[in-house]
Formats: C-alpha cells, sequence, structure tokens
C-alpha cells in the first residue's frame, strides 16, 4: 500500500517543474508543454485523492480537464501558427509589441 | 519494500527524469518526446490507483492525439530554424528559485494538513471501470458534458478560423 501523501508529492514537484518550464523557456511551444504538464500533475493529485476516498467524481473531473486541454491546445496551437506567419518568430521576448 | 512501492519509486523516477527533460532539452521535438514519457508513466501510475479508464483515455488523448498534434506544429514550423534571444541568466536562476519557493509552500500547505492516509490498493473491479465512470457521468454530470462538447465543438471552430488564409 502507498501512502497518498507520496502521490502528491510527485504531483508538486511535476507541477513545479511545468511552472520553472513556462517561467525559464523562450519557445512558445515549450511554454505550451509546460502547461500541459501542470494540468496533469494536477490530474494526478485528483485520481489520488479519488482512491482515498472512494469516489468516482476526481476521476470523472480528470476526464473533463482531459477535454479542456484538447480544446485548449487546438486553439493555442493555431494562435502559435498564425503569430509564426506574420512574425516569423515564437521566440516570447520577441512578441513585444504591445510594451509601452 | 513490497512490490507496489518499489514499481511506484521507480515510476516516479522516470516521470520526474522525463518532466527534467522537457526542462532541458534544446530540441522542441525531444522535449515532445520527453512528455510523452511523462505522459505514459502518469497513466501507469493511474492503473495502479484503480482508474483503468483515465489510463487508458490518457495514452489516447494525450500522449496520443494531443502530442501528435505538438509534434505536427513542430515539424510544420521547423524544429531547427527557430531562433531564441540571448538567454537571460538573472531570469532563469531567479525562476529557479521561485521554482523551489513554489514546491516549498505546496509541501508545507499539503502536509500541514496531515494526509497519512494510506490507499487502498484494490477497491473491487469495478470502481473506474468505464461502465462505472459512464454511469456517474451520465447521471449527475450530465450538463457539464454536454457543455464540454459544446466547448470543443468552439475550439474546432475556433483553431479552423484562426489558420484560415486569408
Amino acid at each position: 500500500m502507498i501512502p497518498i501523501s507520496y502521490y502528491i508529492l510527485l504531483s508538486a514537484i511535476l507541477f513545479t517543474i511545468g511552472a520553472v518550464c513556462v517561467l525559464i523557456r523562450r519557445n512558445a511551444i515549450i511554454i505550451f508543454m509546460g502547461i500541459e504538464l501542470m494540468l496533469n500533475a494536477a490530474n494526478l493529485a485528483f485520481v489520488a485523492f479519488a482512491n482515498q476516498h472512494q469516489s468516482v467524481s476526481g476521476q470523472i473531473i480528470v476526464f473533463f480537464v482531459i477535454a479542456v486541454a484538447a480544446a485548449e491546445v487546438a486553439v493555442g496551437l493555431a494562435l502559435i501558427v498564425t503569430i509564426f506567419r506574420t512574425k516569423r518568430s515564437i521566440d516570447v521576448d520577441q512578441l513585444s509589441s504591445l510594451k509601452g | 519494500m513490497t512490490a507496489e512501492l518499489i514499481l511506484f519509486l521507480v515510476l516516479a523516477l522516470v516521470a520526474v527524469g522525463a518532466a527534467l527533460g522537457l526542462l532541458f532539452s534544446r530540441n522542441a521535438v525531444y522535449a515532445a518526446l520527453f512528455l510523452v514519457l511523462n505522459f505514459i508513466t502518469v497513466a501507469v501510475f493511474y492503473l495502479l490507483l484503480n482508474a483503468p479508464f483515465l489510463a487508458m483515455a490518457q495514452v489516447t488523448i494525450y500522449a496520443g492525439a494531443i502530442m501528435v498534434l505538438f509534434l505536427f506544429v513542430i515539424m510544420l514550423l521547423g524544429a531547427r530554424k527557430l531562433k531564441t534571444s540571448g538567454e537571460n541568466l538573472w531570469q532563469r536562476r531567479l525562476a529557479i528559485g521561485l521554482g523551489v519557493v513554489l514546491l516549498g509552500e505546496l509541501v508545507v500547505l499539503f502536509f500541514a494538513k496531515g494526509w497519512r492516509g494510506t490507499l487502498i490498493g484494490d477497491i473491487g473491479s469495478k470502481f473506474g471501470s468505464p461502465e462505472h465512470i459512464g454511469i456517474e457521468l451520465f447521471n449527475q454530470y450530465l450538463l457539464p458534458f454536454e457543455i464540454t462538447s459544446i466547448l470543443l465543438l468552439v475550439g474546432i471552430i475556433g483553431a479552423i478560423v484562426l489558420t484560415k488564409d486569408n
């Protein structure tokens, strides 16, 4: 039997790596992957708690998160492709047109 | 050390290693493949946690469909041609410091609650099966399910409109 704290700790570590990935990478696609990693870490915590409380509701929320992530990726990658067409770059440091 | 614990520790090592590979790899294609590895190890965790339906959904939707979309866009934009601006060392140090603070906060928050409950290894073969999830989904969560389908429709239309050639 594995204590739930192990799963929560693993989830926290994965979430932190995803957040650091969003902060230090400049490539918009890799920033996107960091966001996916954070969603995934939250999902792992949800499933662990669903197991602890023996309630399937946690698993259903994860199902919804997966569906929302799919929609988010479709729109986000379309935005990245459009930005690349106009700017010829997806480096987030070069996307500073709105800088005052 | 039971076999289950050893399996957990090895998988946790693979998952964290894959996440670090995503964080540090120079090539976007390698980063995407590391993320696929991470998703598959998380799917195995779902199996350990009595969520077989979610494990299969994770492999087909996340590791399959979503990552294929990522790889497709990386190939479309040219994996090697992406120019990067100069590395900002102080930003990187600040980000890693903030990450450590975030991890500390999460650990303190979680373990101040004293969650020491052990997981039940085998709840019963019905728990988390497609049948169980489906009954719950279409009885208690019908409205969110329908809203999700509208959200996916909006996503499809948005992606088409955004990438349409003028």
